[in-house]
This record gives structure tokens, sequence and C-alpha cells, in this order.
């Protein structure tokens, strides 16, 4: 029986980690992810959890901490934004290459230059190819819920990878929203005990982690991170429906709202799906017929199941919330249109960069988008592919 | 999202408008609603302009960017009128609440011509006589369920009651004042016009 609470993203978060119970937290405080490990060692101090709490002294020794309890055999999480990630780098691809399902809860913040606090991708977008699983999450709920999903996923024997889950920095995760939680016992239950099958402590198997590895191996060890990763997805949707069957929350690779019989449709991640949804129902009261498909995993990409998801759409936006200085466009746009591509769907497909610095991206912003696809769909030209939404023009210098 | 209300607050750094807009998310979620309460981060510090925001609805809210044309506009701190445009986007059936010791005519040229309706309340005489200290949030947050009927005053006051007790666990001292404070708002704050 699901318990009705309010609660911010960071709470929601914190509340997950406080009945997953893990061994080992470490992590260092950076806004807007702050108030998880701040939450959390609250819980540490009144013996809500056993957890071991390292306070830190850096993001890179947060992560390393994470690293050497996970390769003894312990279950690890950790909390970060923007920079505090970035000076974690090192220690991520080591995390997903000696193959620890350490999980992370990423809020997501702007990586600096100039110095931003406020919302946008760019953090996420820096690791997407670092060998992580990465969950976004649309609101409280979705944050909340994949956070309890992670470890069964993370830890899976195809799988065996680090894994973050994706909230949006203060525009979610600083606002109190209706959530239904679980309760203790279930979450206890649902996660399970962490019986890793290698580990540094175990005494019966004495291992090395993480030696030297040249050319005799490194490329076949590094197929291997690719094949777990691409097992994930089916590993994903085995959890998501069983936590389904337990909770009644369906979740997918991603959801699809009101895309059946779309004619238009936008691609996004996190909270901007929640004000894509409100546009849609208005739009659809007005007889467009406007969808959205809101991308839940983004690695390992869904690549063949959103092209089928997309292939009968008029006009698709793929909206980034990060823009990727490449000239050619945003990374969510190259993952869905070089999808479409090599499956021979051609569907004219335009990116918005928006959102950047946690500029406020509004319905009636979403609105304009969906009134250039339709003149897209009807024109069949795409004109510039590569769009901003919501930038200035004129006034900076 | 029926019967979807969106209020804005602005307020200064330090005078509890971030607080206040929580504590009404709360309270109305205590009655079953749908809720949202969300501040815009700006450079904090205290003194300098902020805003926060609510949505409160029948129904789930997926909305998430700030509130550009609210039903009511509370202003906890009247030399903000001067600084702020803070009628921008108001619902003409809404209200604007100000936090003021000034008449209606003294203000009317801060409204830009807003014509709906005006609420003003003199918090920081409310604050001092409850609390002995200016803390102009709790007022406001009365003013605002008086003005909007989000509940009634009954149940807000022991809503009100409860949170609290759970909020100053530490300050029980304090209980009392912000609960005098909240009864003496419910009846000061006056429409205008």
């Amino acid at each position: 029986m699901s318990i009705r609470e309010r609660l911010s993203g960071n709470e929601a978060v914190a509340t997950a980690m406080k009945q997953i119970n893990p061994d080992v937290v470490a992590a260092f405080p950076i806004t807007p992810s702050t108030e998880i490990p701040q939450y959390f060692s609250t819980f540490v101090a009144n013996g809500a959890v056993d957890t071991e709490f390292v306070a830190v002294e850096s993001e890179h020794s947060a992560m390393s901490a994470c690293i050497g309890a996970e390769a003894a055999g312990a279950r690890a999480m950790t909390a970060t934004s923007a920079n505090g990630l970035s000076l974690m780098w090192e220690m991520i691809y080591i995390a997903s290459s000696l193959r620890l399902p350490i999980v992370m809860s990423l809020v997501n913040r702007a990586v600096s230059g100039p110095l931003n606090i406020h919302n946008d991708h760019s953090d996420a977008m820096g690791v997407r190819d670092s060998g992580w699983i990465m969950l976004f999450s649309e609101n409280n709920q979705e944050a909340y819920d994949n956070t309890l999903m992670a470890h069964r996923i993370a830890e899976h024997k195809d799988v065996q990878l680090p894994l973050m889950v994706c909230q949006d920095g203060f525009i979610t995760s600083h606002s109190i929203e209706n959530i239904e939680l679980e309760d203790d016992e279930f979450v206890k239950n649902f996660v399970g005990t962490y019986r890793p099958e290698h580990y540094l402590l175990n005494d019966k198997e004495p291992i090395a982690v993480g030696p030297l590895d040249l050319q005799a191996y490194l490329f076949e060890h590094k197929a291997q991170q690719a094949d777990a990763m691409r097992n994930a997805k089916q590993v994903i949707l085995d959890v998501s429906q069983e936590f389904e069957k337990l909770t009644g929350r369906k979740y997918g690779l991603f959801e699809e709202y009101k895309l059946d019989d779309a004619e238009i449709a936008i691609v996004c991640m996190n909270s901007t799906a929640g004000t894509t949804k409100f546009v849609v129902d208005s739009l659809r009261a007005k007889g467009i017929k406007a969808g959205l498909l809101k991308v839940r995993v983004f690695r390992p990409f869904p690549g063949e199941e959103i092209t089928k998801a997309l292939s009968h759409i008029k006009a698709i936006a793929v909206l980034d919330k990060a823009d990727s200085l490449n000239g050619i466009g945003g990374a969510l746009f190259e993952d869905v249109t070089s999808s479409m591509f090599v499956q021979n769907i051609h569907v004219p497909t335009v990116n918005y960069v928006y959102g950047i610095g946690g500029r406020d991206t509004t319905a009636d912003q979403i609105e304009s988008v969906y009134a250039d696809l339709a003149e897209i769909a009807q024109t069949k030209n795409v004109g510039n592919p590569y769009r901003y939404l919501g930038l200035r023009k004129g006034d900076v210098k | 999202m029926e019967n979807l209300i969106e209020i804005r607050w602005h307020g200064r750094g330090g005078q509890g408008a971030k607080t206040a807009s929580l504590l009404l998310a709360d309270a109305a979620f205590n009655t079953g609603k749908f809720i949202q309460g969300f501040p815009e981060y700006g450079p904090e510090r205290m003194g300098a302009p902020i805003t926060a925001y609510n949505r409160i609805s029948d129904t789930p809210i997926t909305i998430h960017s700030n509130i550009y044309e609210p039903d009511y506009v509370i202003v906890v701190d009247d030399t903000l009128l001067k600084a702020v445009n803070v009628t921008a986007g108001l619902k003409l059936t809404g209200a604007i609440i100000i936090n003021t010791t000034k008449n209606f005519e003294e203000l009317k040229p801060f409204l830009n011509d807003y014509a709906g309706s005006v609420y003003c309340i003199d918090a920081r005489k409310i604050s001092i006589e409850a609390l002995g200290k200016y803390f102009p949030n709790t007022p406001m947050l009365a003013a605002i369920v008086k003005v909007s009927g989000i509940m009634s005053d009954e149940e807000f006051l022991k809503d009100m009651e409860g949170s609290f007790k759970h909020k100053f666990a530490k300050k029980p001292e304090v209980i009392d004042g912000n609960m005098k404070a909240i009864s003496l708002a419910l009846q000061a704050v006056k429409k205008v016009r």
C-alpha cells in the first residue's frame, strides 16, 4: 500500500536511499544535490540506517570511496551535480570498467563555465559514453522509483554496471510535490541483499581488481562492457515490470504520451516532459494530433524501440537541454536520428537546444515547437535542423 | 489540472517567502490537493528580491515551469512595489495581497493599472504583536488562505498547529505566537478594492 506524501525531488531520493540502507555512502556537497547527502547524514546520525557515511574531501574521493567499497563487496551510493561529476571523471570510467554497480543520484546542473548553478543536462551528457546506465526522471516520483529499481538493474549478473538516476536541478530537486512512497519493508524486499559474485573481501577467492590491461585483453574487456550495456535493456524492462506489478506504477524504456495516433511529436527528457504533456493536452483539445516520447533510459539507448514508436510521425522535434557545441546538434538528437537512419526510417526531424543554464522552459515555448512541426509536416521542409528554443537574440554582446 | 490555482510570492531574501510557499503547499496537500511549492533561486542573499510559486489542483500537476499568469500575487514587502513589476501577468479574476500600511491611493501608482482585487494587511503589526519580532511570512500565509478560499479558516488553523508542532519541534515556545499571528491575520486582511 503506497503512502501519500509530499516531498521535493532531493527528499524523495534521500528517502529512497534511507529505505535501501546501503552499506556505504560517500559524497561531497554541491548545489543542487547537496541536500541528498545532507538528509542522508541525519539518517545516519539518528540511527535510521546503518550505512557507513564517508564525508570525503572531494568528488574524486567520493567516487573512489564508492569504488573501493563496491570492490570490497559492499553496496555503495553517492550523489552529485555538474562540476562535482566533472571532478569524478577519471573514476567514473574506472567504476564502469571494473563492473562495479555503484548507484549515483545526479541532480542535473550546468557544467561551468561561466559559473551557473541552475539546471541543464550538460553534466549528464558529458558522461553519456562512460559505461554508466542512465535513467532520467520527470519528477520526484520518478526519481524515487528509479532509485528503488537502480540496484536491481545495476547488480544483475547480466549487467554489473554502475547506474545514475538523473533529475532536473531545482526544477524537481527543490520543488515540493505529491508523491506515492512505498513502505520500508517493501523496499527492503524489493531491493534485496547484495551478493556479488567476486569481491575483494572474499577470503575463499583471492582476486585482483583493476590491474594492468594492455593489448592482449583490454579490447575484449571493453566489448564485454558494451555487451553488458546492451543486456541492461532487457533487465530494465524485467525489473520495471515487476515494479509495476507491485506498485501499479508503469515504467518502460520510454513513455509514449498520446503518441499512438500523433502526427507531430516531441522527444525530450526529465521535467520538460511534464510541461510538454500539459501542452499536448491543450493542443489535443483543439484537435491537433500532438504527442510526446519521453526518454527514461538514455543509456543503453533504446534506438530500435524509439524508431518503431516514432516511425508513423510526420515531423519530430528532439529537445536537447545541453548544446553539444559540435556544429551538428545535441546528443539526444544525434542518437534519435542515427537510430532512425540505420533502420531506414526517414521522418523530417529537427533539434532544439533549450533551457541552458536554467533558462525557464515555458508551455508557450513548447507550443511554438509544435507549431513549427505542424508546418514541417505540411511542407516536408526541415529548413535549419539545429535550432534554439528560448534563446534571446540581439541583446547579448 | 482541474481547478488549478497558481500563486506567485514576491519577498526579500530572509523574510521567509519560500518557507511560506512550502507551508501553503503543505496545508493544501493536507486537504487532499495536488500541490507544487518551489522557489525561483537566484543569487541568494539577504534583502534581495526573491520569487516563489505555488500550484494547487484537484488533479495531478505535470507542468514544470515558472508561473507567468498567476491567479494570486503576494507581496511580502511593499518596498518591492518600486523594484519589481509585481502585477505582471496577474489575472483580473484574481487578486494581489500586499503587506503594507499604505492606503489604496498610495499603492495605486505601483500597480500598473491592475484592475482586479487588491487586499492589504499590516503583517508587521501582527507579527510584532504575536511574536515580538518581524516575521511577515506567517501572516501573509494566512492572508492568501483567507483571500483564495483554498480551505476554511478552521481547517487551516488545525492544520497549521500540526505543521508548527513538527516544524518547531525544537522551539516549542514560538508555536503559540505563530498560531496567534495566523488568527490575527485571518481577521486583519482587508479588501481595499
